[in-house]
């Protein structure tokens, strides 16, 4: 079991015949991912990667059963082809971009919830259940299949913690980069109740940073709802305030959105924190005596 | 990207929002003269810079003669003015506001922001305007009262009435505040701002409603789409290494240690700042490099993080997702080779061929350390900021 996806999801790619996204699209085809296509307005007919080229999203659908969509196409294209993709029925959308405006993500956030679709990103690695199926850009040599599942809103920080829990022979069900926007497509709650959910996933981690108040929902979550143990690292304990570190979410405004607050709140939920990000795989090993 | 407040009050005409008269100058003389053409006998005058607190820093005055008016601009063009939320050096002052004065009965508060917990638009108004409204929602909660927007279906005249109730307006500044509340709206929406304030939005002993203060961001994600925002950026208000580094595409935030840190992924780079802290060191900067750190990025990076005096050690961490650790190390030689670098270097890769990268920089001749984890890249690099490494 995993979560979102496995090896029979059905994959298509939009912005496919791009630099970045040929690239990453040659990766997750070596990894055993079932891409089945792409899309490229203006290429339809076309193949790439010895896949069909579609010029819509519906005709890659109605073609090939796609059910799940990677997006590389540049920033200011991202709202047309994320709300392409919910309305020609792909059920789960992954937005690797980083920079779309935040008026748009408001807009698609909520007409892909009316919808009920679900976007991961932007700005994000993506999705991977390791030794099935990666849709995303990390690093596939670090995973490995096991029972940990992985939410963060960064990348590099997700590969730290997936790193750990393979050297530990830990192993992950399923890693999810929700990414590092103001507006994220699924939050920290919508990934925690998967995984509360997903027999095979043992322990949770869940790395957070600064900016915003989804770590704190997420305690009040996990307080409530969620039974298996659960370890998180917030990155941005010495970062400054009102300064916005990287990614467009991580600022701390009006005194809100500090790291300290959010360790307070996952503390009182009985979420086992670590301080240190080299710590991770260590907080998993100490809650599950594994 | 913020704006002066001169620049928002502009947007907020061309949005027939009603705000006080004013003129932006740039000298003495000129400031003088605006004054003299918004006529009467009591002006404001007003600093323009990137930072509130102003009033309280004496960069806002009310003045009742002609010579106050110039001797105020030139006591601040080409100052730099210091409030509570600038840094010690403080903003750089190269225009006055010169506005007429108006006679307030009464100060609110209004403003526009994206509530990033319900994920809506969410527009704020108080009875306690001309405060600290950070202060007020803090204390007293529920003297702000919030409108949340439904990004398909909008807003209409029955919201702005609800918090035209709520402030207790009569029936000509409800009509008013209709036009205030959709012309904030209208603008944030098509101008892509990420926060909007009026404080105060006052009434005028007249009756009316009159925006006095005008504070806007914009989200720079959305810049592209709106060319006549770009030309209002200041750069002189902008950090001048945050700028350059802007330019490169690399995200820099200086902080006040020793430790220079250069790391892949901001979420990473916030994290090697906070394990260096809790080695007991100092961290210089946030710095990310971002995913194609080859040689050219890691050499500019390099001139940035130096040129802060206070780095001794530089700390790189790089966690190789598909860019080759080998390529990585190849960048840093190169880098570390033409600029002379002479403070020490510690470096941990991780990932994608991390050991053939890690030997060819134990193989050079440069003053690199290697560390095999991050804990003990960390530990190293608080280690050689304080001299203890040979």
């Amino acid at each position: 079991m995993s979560i979102l996806i496995d090896r029979n999801t059905k994959v298509i790619c939009q912005g496919f015949t791009g630099g970045q996204a040929t690239q990453h699209c040659i990766q997750c085809i070596e990894y055993g991912t079932d891409l089945v296509g792409g899309v490229t307005p203006g290429k339809g007919g076309q193949t790439h990667l010895d896949l069909p080229v579609f010029n819509t999203v519906t005709e890659a659908v109605d073609q090939t059963g796609a059910t799940a969509s990677i997006i590389f196409v540049p920033a200011r294209f991202c709202k047309t082809s994320i709300l392409e993709a919910a309305e020609s029925g792909i059920s789960l959308i992954i937005c690797i971009t980083e920079g779309v405006p935040t008026l748009d993500m408001l807009e698609v956030k909520a007409r892909c919830d009316a919808l009920g679709v679900r976007l991961i990103g932007p700005n994000c690695p993506g999705i991977i259940t390791p030794g099935e199926c990666k849709i995303g850009i990390m690093p596939a040599n670090i995973h490995l299949p096991g029972k940990v599942g992985v939410i963060s809103r960064s990348g590099t920080l997700t590969y730290e913690a997936v790193k750990q829990t393979s050297d530990l022979g830990f192993g992950q069900t399923s890693c999810v980069g929700i990414g590092g926007d103001p507006i994220p497509g699924s939050s920290f709650i919508d990934i925690l109740e998967l995984f509360q959910n997903d027999p095979q996933t043992e322990a949770i981690v869940m790395v957070g940073e600064i900016g915003g108040t989804a770590e704190e929902a997420a305690a009040e979550f996990i307080q409530s709802n969620v039974t298996k143990p659960v370890v998180s690292y917030i990155a941005g304990v010495t970062a400054p305030a009102g300064k916005r570190m990287g990614h467009a979410g991580a600022i701390i405004a009006g005194g809100k959105g500090t790291a300290e607050d959010k360790f307070k709140a996952l503390e009182s939920a009985g979420v086992h924190t670590v301080k240190s990000p080299a710590d991770i795989g260590k907080g998993i090993a100490e809650v599950t005596g594994w | 990207m913020n704006l002066h407040e001169y620049q928002a009050k502009q947007l907020f005409r061309e949005f027939n929002i009603a705000v006080s008269n004013g003129v932006a100058t740039s000298s003495a003389e000129e400031a003088e003269n605006a004054a003299l053409a918004l006529g009467g006998s009591r002006w404001v005058v007003k600093a323009q810079v990137h930072a509130g607190g102003r009033g309280k820093a004496g960069g806002v005055e009310v003045v009742d003669k002609i010579e106050k008016v110039s001797a105020f601009a030139n006591k601040w063009l080409g100052k730099n003015l210091v409030t509570f939320q600038t840094d010690a050096k403080g903003q750089p002052v190269n225009q006055i506001l010169v506005e007429s004065c108006t006679s307030i009965a009464n100060e609110l508060y209004l403003g526009a922001v994206i509530d990033r917990a319900s994920q809506r638009l969410v527009v704020m108004a108080s009875t306690e305007g001309g405060v600290d409204i950070e202060e007020v929602a803090e204390n007293t909660p529920e003297k702000i009262f919030k409108i949340e927007i439904d990004p398909i279906k909008g807003t209409n005249d029955l919201d702005a009435d609800t918090l035209s109730n709520l402030l207790d307006l009569n029936e000509l500044q409800s009509s008013q505040f209709r036009n205030i509340y959709k012309g904030i709206v209208r603008l944030f929406l098509e101008k892509d701002l990420a926060l909007l304030e009026v404080n105060p939005l006052v009434i005028t002993e007249a009756g009316d409603l009159l925006c006095l203060d005008a504070k806007i961001n914009i989200d720079s994600n959305a810049l592209y789409r709106q060319e006549d925002l770009i030309l209002m950026r200041d750069v002189s208000q902008e950090d001048e290494r945050e700028a350059k580094a802007a330019e490169w595409d690399l995200s820099y935030v200086a902080l006040d240690g020793n430790i220079g840190c250069m790391v892949n992924g901001a979420g990473l780079a916030m994290g090697t700042m906070d394990i260096i802290k809790l080695h007991g060191g100092e961290p210089a900067n946030f710095l990310d490099v971002g995913g194609t750190a080859d040689s050219e990025r890691v050499s500019e990076a390099f001139k940035i993080i130096l040129s802060d005096e206070n780095v001794n050690t530089v700390l790189i961490n790089i966690f190789g997702g598909i860019v080759r650790c080998d390529v990585i190390a190849d960048g840093i030689v190169e880098a570390l080779t033409v600029m002379g670098v002479s403070v020490p270097v510690v470096v941990r890769l991780e990932g994608n061929n991390a050991e053939v990268g890690l030997k060819m920089l134990e193989e050079c001749d440069l003053n690199i350390i290697t560390a095999s984890s991050l804990e003990e890249a960390a530990d190293l690099a608080v280690k050689a900021s304080r001299g203890e490494l040979k």
